[in-house]
C-alpha cells in the first residue's frame, strides 16, 4: 500500500516550494493529500507522513528529500519533529477557531462534520433567532478585527431592525502587516467561516451574505470559491439551510488593492461597486449598511468563533479569557521571528510568552528591540513592556491595542523614528482623502517627522507632532487617521534616541500629550 | 473629447484606440455581470484578467451597461491599485514593504530590484503592502506567484530566465 502523506496547500507553504514537494511524492508513488498549515510557518514545508502513532512530520521537505523521506532515511536527523499533534509548540495552544486547520483537507464537507463541523449551524437552527444572539451575547464574543465590538449585540441591532433584506458581510479584507489569521483560516478550513455566517445569518433574518476578500490572497479565493459551491450542493447554503426553510445565499467579493477598504464602511462602498470612501457614522451599519440595509459586518475570526460557541454554548466560551477579553485570540507572529506562525491561546497570556516562549527571539539571532502590535495602527512595544497580558482593556491601558493579534518582531537594527515616518507615509498612501486630519495630516506628519530627525527647529517641531497627532486622533472619520498617531507616538516614547532626541525632551513632550491620544476610541465604534 | 486642445506638457503615450472587437469583449463581459448586486468592482476584474488592464475606451462601454456615469467608472478605475490603465508588462515583480517585511529587509530587496530593472521595458517593480506570509519575509510574487525569503540573491536566482 502506498504511504499516505500530508502536504500543505496553504499559501505560506507553497511559497517556499510545496507544491513541488507534493508533486515529487505523487510522482513517487505516494497517496498525497493537501492540508492546511498547522502554523509552524518556520517548519515549512511541514510534510506529515501516517502511521500507527498518527502523522509524523518532517520539517522544511524540498523535492529532492523525497526518496529518503519515503525510505525512512530522515527518520533520525533533526528533520523529523515527530507526531505533529503531540509538538510542543502545538501542544501548548487553545486551538478553538483553528482547531481543524492543517488537519484535515480544507474542502473536504465531511471530514469537516467528523470533526465537529455543522453542530453549531444544526442547533442554532433549532433556537429561536433570538436565543442564538443571546448565546453570542452570552459568550462575551468581542470582534476580532481590532475593534473589539461585542457581537451579540450588534447582531441584535441587526436583528430587531425591520427591512425587507438584510445582509452579513464578512470582512476578510485583511491588509495589516504582520496578519495573516483570516488567509489562514480560509484556505484552511473555509466552512467555519461558512457556518459561522450561516449562523449570522438565521439569528438576524439575514438572507445574502458577502465575503469580501483581497485581491492578495488568490489561494484563499479559490478555496472559499469551491468551500462555497462545495456548501451549495450539500445544502449548507442556499434556499433551505440544512432543510431548516432558511435561505442563505453567499459569494465571494474581491479587493482591489486598497489598505482602507479594510475599514467596514470603507468596506460596504467598496462592496456596492463604489470607491472605497469612508462612511461617517451614525448611521451605523447595523441598520443602514449594505446598500442602506441593516447588515451585520464582521471579521473572519468573530465569525469562525460562533460555530463552536453555538456548539458547545455560550457559558462554555466565556468560560475562557480574561477581564472583559473572552475566549481564545488567534495570534499571529511575524517579522524577525524565529518561530513564525499562529498561536491561538485564551486571552490573558501575556506578549512574553507569546515572543519569547513561541517566537523563539528574532530570525536573525539579535536582541529584540520592539514588536508592533496589532498592525500598521498599533503600538510599538520595547521588551520593557512584555509582561503586558493579551486583553484589550490592558493593551489600551498601556496606549497600545491587541487590534487582531499581530505581532511583528523587530530586531536591534530597527530604525523605529523610520518606522514612524513610514507609519505617516503608509496613511498618506492609503488614506481614502475623505476627512482632512487624515489625508492632510499624514503628509504633514512626514515632513515634521524629517524636520525633527534632521534636527531642524526640533523642539518646535516635537510639540507640532504631538499638535497633528492630537488633530488626527481626535479628528479623523475612521481609526486609519485615528490610530496613525499610536506607532507614531509610542516610537518616539520608547525610542527618542531614534528621532535625535535626548529621552528627558521626548518625555517631556509625550507626558504633555492628552490621553485619548493613545486610546483606541477611535477604532471602537460599532 | 478627444478635440480638446492639450495644454502643458504633452502626456504619456496612452495605448493606442481599443478596437470594435475589444469593445465588443468588454460589453460581453460587462452584460454578464450587470445583473449582481454591486458590479462595477467584479466587472472590472474581469476586464483585468482577461485583457490585462483597463483602457480609457473601456469606460464608456462600461459605464453605459452599467447605467452608471463615465465618472462614476473613472473614479472607480483610479481609486484602486488593482485596476492598471496600461498594458502589463511582460515580467512583473511585486515586494511587500509592509513593516513585516521590512524586519526582515524588504528594503534592500526592493532597492536592488528597482535598481537591476531600472531601464527595463520587460520586467515591472512594484510595491504591494502585505501578501499574508509575514513569518517568512521579505515577501513578493513574481509573475503571480508568491515566493518567500526573498533576499536579493533569491531574487536573482527566481529570474535567472528572464531577458533585460
Amino acid at each position: 500500500m502506498s504511504p499516505v502523506v500530508w502536504v500543505p496547500c496553504d499559501a505560506a507553504a507553497v511559497s517556499v516550494g510545496a507544491d513541488a514537494v507534493a508533486d515529487a511524492l505523487a510522482a513517487a508513488g505516494a497517496t498525497v493529500r493537501r492540508n492546511g498549515s498547522r502554523g509552524m510557518l518556520w517548519l515549512e514545508p511541514l510534510v506529515e507522513v501516517e502511521t500507527d502513532r498518527g502523522r509524523v512530520g518532517y520539517a522544511n521537505l524540498e523535492p529532492g528529500d523525497v526518496g529518503a523521506l519515503l525510505a525512512g532515511d530522515l527518520d533520525d536527523g533533526g528533520r523529523c519533529v515527530g507526531v505533529v499533534d503531540e509538538h510542543p509548540w502545538l501542544a501548548r495552544q487553545h486551538r478553538v477557531s483553528y482547531t481543524r486547520v492543517g488537519v484535515i483537507e480544507p474542502t473536504d464537507l465531511a471530514a469537516y462534520r467528523e470533526h465537529g463541523g455543522l453542530a453549531g449551524l444544526e442547533r442554532a437552527l433549532t433556537l429561536s433567532a433570538e436565543d442564538v444572539v443571546q448565546e453570542v451575547t452570552d459568550s462575551g464574543l468581542r470582534g476580532r478585527g481590532g475593534a473589539g465590538f461585542p457581537a451579540g449585540i450588534k447582531w441584535e441591532t441587526v436583528r430587531t431592525a425591520e427591512a425587507d433584506v438584510k445582509f452579513v458581510c464578512c470582512n476578510a479584507d485583511e491588509g495589516d502587516s504582520g496578519t495573516f489569521a483570516d488567509r489562514m483560516l480560509i484556505e484552511g478550513d473555509p466552512f467555519t467561516l461558512i457556518e459561522g455566517m450561516a449562523i449570522a445569518a438565521a439569528a438576524t433574518g439575514a438572507t445574502e451574505g458577502f465575503v469580501y476578500l483581497r485581491s492578495e490572497y488568490p489561494h484563499a479565493i479559490r478555496t472559499l470559491r469551491r468551500a462555497i459551491d462545495i456548501a451549495y450542493a450539500h445544502g449548507v447554503l442556499g434556499a433551505s439551510v440544512l432543510g431548516s426553510g432558511h435561505a442563505f445565499d453567499l459569494d465571494v467579493r474581491v479587493g482591489a488593492g486598497a489598505y482602507i477598504c479594510g475599514e467596514e464602511t470603507s468596506m460596504l462602498d467598496s462592496l456596492e461597486g463604489r470607491r472605497g470612501e469612508v462612511r461617517a457614522k451614525p448611521p451605523i451599519p447595523a441598520l443602514q449598511g449594505l446598500f442602506g440595509k441593516p447588515t451585520v459586518v464582521n471579521n473572519v475570526l468573530t465569525l469562525s468563533a460562533v460555530p463552536m460557541v453555538l456548539a458547545d454554548g455560550g457559558a462554555a466560551y466565556a468560560a475562557l479569557g480574561t477581564g472583559r477579553s473572552r475566549g481564545t485570540q488567534v495570534f499571529q507572529l511575524g517579522g524577525n521571528v524565529a518561530q513564525g506562525g499562529i498561536v491561538e491561546a485564551d486571552f490573558g497570556i501575556t506578549l512574553r510568552e507569546l515572543v519569547e516562549d513561541f517566537g523563539g527571539g528574532t530570525a536573525s539571532g539579535a536582541p529584540v528591540k520592539a514588536v508592533q502590535v496589532g498592525g500598521p495602527l498599533g503600538a510599538y512595544l520595547p521588551p520593557s513592556r512584555f509582561d503586558l497580558p493579551m486583553d484589550y482593556e490592558a493593551f489600551a491601558e498601556a496606549g497600545a491595542m491587541v487590534g487582531h493579534g499581530g505581532i511583528v518582531v523587530f530586531d536591534d537594527t530597527m530604525d523605529a523614528g523610520a518606522m514612524a515616518r513610514f507609519a505617516m507615509e503608509f496613511c498618506a498612501k492609503e488614506s481614502c482623502g475623505k476627512c482632512t486630519p487624515c489625508r492632510v495630516g499624514s503628509t504633514r506628519g512626514v515632513e515634521v517627522i524629517d524636520r525633527i530627525r534632521a534636527g531642524t527647529q526640533r523642539e518646535a517641531n516635537l510639540v507640532l507632532l504631538e499638535d497633528l497627532c492630537a488633530t488626527m486622533t481626535k479628528g479623523s472619520l475612521c481609526a486609519m487617521g485615528g490610530l496613525t498617531p499610536m506607532p507614531v507616538r509610542s516610537a518616539l516614547e520608547h525610542f527618542p534616541e531614534d528621532f535625535g532626541v535626548p529621552a528627558a525632551q521626548a518625555d517631556a513632550v509625550t507626558d504633555d500629550m492628552p490621553e485619548s491620544a493613545t486610546s483606541t476610541d477611535g477604532g471602537a465604534r460599532p | 473629447m478627444d478635440d480638446v486642445p492639450q495644454r502643458g506638457p504633452s502626456p504619456a503615450p496612452a495605448p493606442a484606440p481599443a478596437d470594435a472587437a475589444r469593445a465588443a469583449a468588454v460589453r460581453a463581459l460587462a452584460e454578464e455581470m450587470a445583473g449582481m448586486r454591486g458590479p462595477l468592482l467584479p466587472v472590472l476584474h474581469a476586464v483585468v484578467a482577461e485583457h490585462g488592464y483597463v483602457h480609457d475606451d473601456d469606460v464608456p462601454v462600461i459605464a453605459d451597461v452599467l447605467n452608471l456615469s463615465r465618472a462614476d467608472v473613472v473614479g472607480v478605475v483610479g481609486f484602486y491599485h488593482d485596476f492598471r490603465r496600461t498594458p502589463p508588462t511582460t515580467h512583473r515583480v511585486s515586494l511587500c514593504r509592509a513593516e513585516a517585511c521590512q524586519a526582515r529587509g524588504a528594503e534592500t530587496t526592493y532597492a536592488a530590484a528597482t535598481d537591476r530593472w531600472a531601464a527595463s521595458t520587460e520586467v515591472e517593480v512594484g510595491e504591494v503592502f502585505c501578501l499574508g506570509n509575514c513569518a517568512l519575509g521579505p515577501s513578493g510574487t513574481l509573475d503571480g506567484a508568491l515566493h518567500a525569503r526573498l533576499t536579493p540573491e533569491r531574487l536573482d536566482a527566481l529570474t535567472e530566465g528572464w531577458r533585460a
